[in-house]
This record gives structure tokens, sequence and C-alpha cells, in this order.
């Protein structure tokens, strides 16, 4: 078996950002970056099906440089091979862009499994996985909770709004964009990040993939018009102390609103 | 070019690291301090992740890496904002089982190290005592040779994880005085006659549990000497090395994420409208402890750097190191809780909290003055008498 799974770099989630100079990202100068939170539990779920029997796992991500420690992360949490899409012209790319290129290595590996993150920490878009399964013909579930494997089909429980939960089956070969929570995500031990040297990482650019028409900015259909911060608003009131006064500070002035 | 040259690993390893600080430690770190106590399981979790024998030989189940391992273990469990959890877990990996790891029998490897580096048994470094600390070569814990056992009697203080160790590396007396008739041995603590005789309340540190040790004719088999008799004082001071240079990186980071927190808070407190971060006086005092930070880190990346290369000058750069780094903390928290005006006097307040204990950072592995005394005997000849 063979099982690909998707990561995206993102900024740390404790980095400051301020927006670039031309308003169409952040400064990434300076700021730490980690693998997208969502993307974590899809990796994890992939090592808990390799760890359980025969299977090889494959990591793919898009980015710069910097993107290769995220998959020699991946690598030292447990996946066998990396492929990472290392070139310029990617910069600004929109979801089908990267989903097309996804899509291409996909096309390549010919996996029985993709998984995903649900979204990106940063982008919030949601859109990439779905795009990734329509372009490479494969059924797909979202927003997944739980997985039971068995010959040809998974069976997985899907979070729907109001905690409901959906209940669906997916034959495989297929792809799963995974919610957090799915499981508890491991810590690449310094003996697996040691060993990860050894794996192969391939670095691949767009054209490599037959892809370089759909990607950056020139590729892109979705442009970025403006990111910014909204202006702080007025008359919003901090609360000081400790947690315990907060909250009966803060249940005070519901109640006197007459909220409760 | 930057220095120094962090590779892949390095950064991989760091990640690891820092997630673990976040997500294992820093959730809980109050409720711990409150408690006065982390549990035992946080040593069996760092054990799985490598992070209990970073240099220590892979025979062993350690990963057999070089010191700029342990700088990125030290500064990233710092940012779980626990220094006694940091503590017992160093004690752990580094205080308490260097020594063994260098000097004892395979045996007692075996049965002692392998354990500890997997975290499954936790370890105490037994050196001080009620009579003195910094003079270890003047201990009076004895150990007397009887048959095929070692009879123990005296007592330790201050000892780290001293409540809850499963051995202790105790440095006892079996020969006359001085640093010759100083040993040292492995001392389980489930050996009759061995007490916890009291917890220490510290004033800060809390979650590390800190504990004074009664031995009263406790007996242990002779095979349990590290090394050879008459040269634990000489391990212990080979051993202060890399408990030296821990403790600088340890300072270092908590001055950073400190500063962090407070430029922070500079940045968004305001008064007579305009915020303080803009006033030239915190600007430039701030500016100041920027300075001597890098120029502490950097000294302590020197450090380091000798001590990976084996470098002899290392012993005395992790000195110099040390004496810096325990000036500087001491100055840095206090003016950044004063940044925090009223707020940094409140147990609330992570830089108040840290500003509690600064004092202790010049006592640690050798005191301040024991630094000083170390590199002026290197450097500086006395002339005659």
């Amino acid at each position: 078996m063979k099982i690909l799974v998707c990561l995206k770099q993102v900024p740390h989630q404790d980095a400051r950002l301020d927006v670039n100079g031309d308003g169409t990202w952040i400064k990434e100068d300076g700021i730490k970056f980690e693998i997208n939170s969502y993307d974590t539990y899809a990796l994890e779920e992939a090592l808990r099906i390799k760890d359980a029997g025969e299977a090889e796992v494959v990591v793919a991500s898009i980015g710069p440089d910097r993107v290769t420690q995220a998959l020699r992360t991946a690598l030292g949490m447990g996946a066998d091979r990396a492929v990472h899409v290392n070139d310029a012209a990617c910069q600004g790319s929109d979801a089908l862009g990267i989903a097309k290129t996804l899509a291409a290595i996909a096309k390549e590996e010919s996996p029985d499994l993709i998984l995903m993150g649900l979204m990106s920490d940063d982008g919030n878009a949601s859109a990439v996985p779905p795009m990734v399964a329509e372009l490479v013909g494969m059924p797909s579930a979202t927003a997944v909770v739980a997985t039971e494997r068995s010959e040809g089909n998974i069976r997985v429980e899907r979070e729907l709004e109001g905690g409901a939960v959906e209940v669906v089956d997916v034959p495989t070969p297929c792809l799963l964009a995974v919610q957090s929570g799915l499981n508890q995500v491991r810590y690449a031990s310094l003996k697996g990040i040691m060993a990860a040297k050894k794996k192969p990482l391939d670095v691949k650019t767009a054209a490599d993939l037959g892809v370089a028409d759909a990607v950056g900015t020139a590729g892109a259909k979705v442009k970025i018009e403006k990111i910014y911060q909204p202006l702080r608003g007025e008359g919003a009131e901090i609360l000081s102390g400790s947690t315990d006064e907060i909250v009966s500070s803060l249940m005070n002035k519901i109640k006197e609103l007459g909220l409760l | 070019m930057s220095f120094p040259r962090w590779t892949e690993e390095h950064e991989a390893f760091r990640a690891s690291v820092r997630r673990f600080a976040e997500q294992e430690i820093r959730p809980f770190s109050e409720k711990w301090q409150t408690e006065g106590y982390f549990p035992d399981e946080l040593f069996r979790k760092a054990g799985e992740v490598g992070l209990l024998g970073v240099r220590f030989d892979p025979k062993w189940g350690g990963s057999g890496l070089d010191y700029w391992y342990t700088v990125i273990l030290v500064e990233e469990l710092v940012r779980g904002r626990d220094i006694g959890c940091v503590v017992g877990l160093l004690v752990q990996c580094e205080m308490a089982t260097a020594v063994m790891h260098d000097h004892a029998t395979d045996e007692l490897r075996k049965e002692w190290l392998v354990p500890a580096i997997t975290g499954e048994r936790i370890a105490a470094l037994g050196v001080s005592e009620p009579g003195g600390g910094s003079d270890v070569a003047s201990l009076q814990t004895t150990a007397r040779v009887d048959g095929d056992d070692y009879v123990i009697n005296g007592s330790k203080i201050f000892i780290s994880n001293g409540a809850r160790a499963d051995f202790v590396t105790l440095a006892v007396r079996t020969g006359g005085p001085g640093a010759d008739g100083v040993s040292l041995v492995v001392c389980p603590t489930d050996a009759k006659g061995f007490q916890v005789s009291r917890r220490l309340k510290k004033v800060d540190l809390h979650s590390s549990d800190t504990a004074e040790l009664f031995f009263d004719d406790v007996r242990i088999p002779r095979r349990n000497l590290i090394g050879e008799e008459g040269r634990g004082f000489r391990y212990i001071m080979g051993a202060f090395q890399g408990e030296r240079l821990v403790l600088s990186v340890m300072m270092n980071a908590l001055c950073d994420d400190v500063l962090e927190e407070t430029l922070g808070y500079l940045a968004e407190r305001k008064a007579f409208g305009k915020s303080i971060a803009s006033m030239q006086v915190w600007r430039h005092r701030m500016a100041d402890w920027m300075t001597k930070l890098e120029a502490s880190r950097a000294l302590t990346y020197r450090a380091a750097e000798q001590l990976a290369a084996g470098d002899r000058e290392g012993d005395l750069t992790v000195s110099m190191s040390k004496l810096f780094g325990a000036d500087l903390i001491r100055g840095l928290i206090l003016d950044c809780a004063h940044a925090f005006g009223g707020y940094g006097f409140m147990e609330e307040n992570y830089v108040a909290r840290c500003s509690r204990g600064v004092q202790n950072w010049g006592i640690g592995a050798g005191t301040s003055e024991v630094m000083r005394e170390i590199i002026a005997k290197r450097r500086m000849p006395a002339g005659p008498a």
C-alpha cells in the first residue's frame, strides 16, 4: 500500500505577522515556520497505517528551501520518502495551481490513499483537497474525524455543523482531508531525525511535473487584491486580573447587558 | 555567515523539542508549579522522543551527538515556561548520568543508565551537603567498605529530583580527607536506610522537587562504584563543564523569552498618550539588554564549540559564560519585571514569577565566586607571595 501525504509549511502559530510592502502576503523574513497543524494529523494517520502493516508513506510539499525542514521533520517522524517542489515559479500560485501540482505528483506516485489536512492554518481556503481529488479522479471525503479501513473501502466519520457526525463509505483509492484532533500526533524523535538524513528527498520543478502554465501569479485565476490587518475598533475594554477574576467580571458585564 | 551553522537536522530537532515543550509542558506549567510537582510520566515521554540521551553512546540508547544538540534541547525546553520541570529533566540527562556514561562499568550502565535514557528510572545527583556545597573536596558523607559492600552514612541537601529518584549518583568519602578521598557510587533509593528526610520549600522552581536526603547505614554492593575509587572529585569536576553549559544556555534562553514577553507588552501598553515602546528611556534600556544577551549567547556558543571539539579552553570559556549569564539574568529579569509596572509584581505575570529566583542562577553548578576563581587561576598569575 502506498500513501501520499500532502503537507504545507505555514508560519508558526506564535509568529508575529506583518503584511508585506505591496499588501499581497506577509513578511516572511525572520519568522519561524512549521507544518500546517491539520496536515500533521494527516501524516500521523498515514504513519499509523504504516505501523499497523505494510505501507509506504510519501510526503510532498511545495515551497522554497525552508520547506525542506518540514519534509525532514516528516521523514523524522517516520515517512519513507519526500517530494519537494522547489520552484520560484510556484510563488503566488492559487489553490488550483497548487492542486494541479499535487495532482501531478499523485499521478506519478499512484497512491492507494491520499491524506491531507482539511485546510491550511494560513490560507484557510479548504479548496485544495477536493480539487486534487477531482483532478486525479478519486472519491474524497473532507472533515474526517475517524477512519475504519476494510478491503477496498474506508468508512469515515465526518464532522458536521453543530457536532453532528456523518458516516460515509469511500471506496479506495481515495483522498481524505482530515480534521484536527483525529489522532495524537507523535514527535519526531532524535533518532528518527538522524535516520531521516538517509531517506530520499526528490526535488522537482513545476516544469518537471508538466504544470508550469498552471502555477505562480501568472497561472493564478484568483488574484490577491489586498491583505490587511483590520483596524482596531474604539471602545474595547480589556479585562485584567486572574483568570477567575476575568471570568467573573465578564459574566457580570454579560448580565448587565441583559444577554443572560 | 551565521554562527552556529545549524543544519536541517538541528532545525528538525529544534522544531520537535519546541513542539514537545509547547504541548507537554507549557499547558500544565502553572498547575505543576502550584502543585509543586510535575508527573513522572514526563520523563518517559521525553525518553521516547530521545531527549534524555542526546550525547550518549547509541549502545546505551543515546543518540551519540554533540553539544550543539544539547544547546538546542535546552533552548527549546525553556519555552515550556517551567524551569523547575526543565531542571528535573536536565538533571536526569546531564547532571546525574553523564559521569555514569563516561566512567561506569557496562554492568552499571545497563542497570541504571539505559533506563534513565528511556525515562523509566529517575536519577538525581547527590553532591552538596548541609555542611558544604562548593567545597566538594571536604564532603563528609562516608562509604565504609564491609566485605563486598559499601556502608553509607551522612546526608545530602538541595538534591533536585531527590524525592522521586530511583537512584542517586552519589558523592561519598571512601578514603582520607581531601579531593582524593572522594568517590562516586550509584545508590538505589529503595536501599534500606535511605530516607528523604524532607522536601525543601524553595522560593522558585516550584515544580522541581528538591530534597534533603539521609543515609543511615545504607548498604550497597561495591560493584556500584563509578569508575575508580578516589577519582570521584575529578569526575564531578569534569561533568561540571556540561552542567555549566546547560545552565548558561538556560539563562540565555530564559532571558530571550522574558525579553520577548516584555517587548510585546511595551509595544501595547500606553502611558501619557503613547506606547511605552516609543519612549526613549525604555528603548535604550531594552537595547542594552538585547546587546548584553547577544554577547552572552556568543560566549556560550563559543564554549559549546570548544566543548564539542574537546578543546580544554572550553572549561575556562564555560566558566566565563556561566558567570556572565548569572549577572545578566539578574539585571535583565528584574528590569523587565520593572517594565511591567504593578503587573510585574503580580503572581499571574510570567516575568514577575521569573524574577523570584534570579539570585539562584549564580549558585548552582558552582557559584559565581567559584567561576571567578577558575578564571583567575587560569589567566592571572598571583605573583610572589
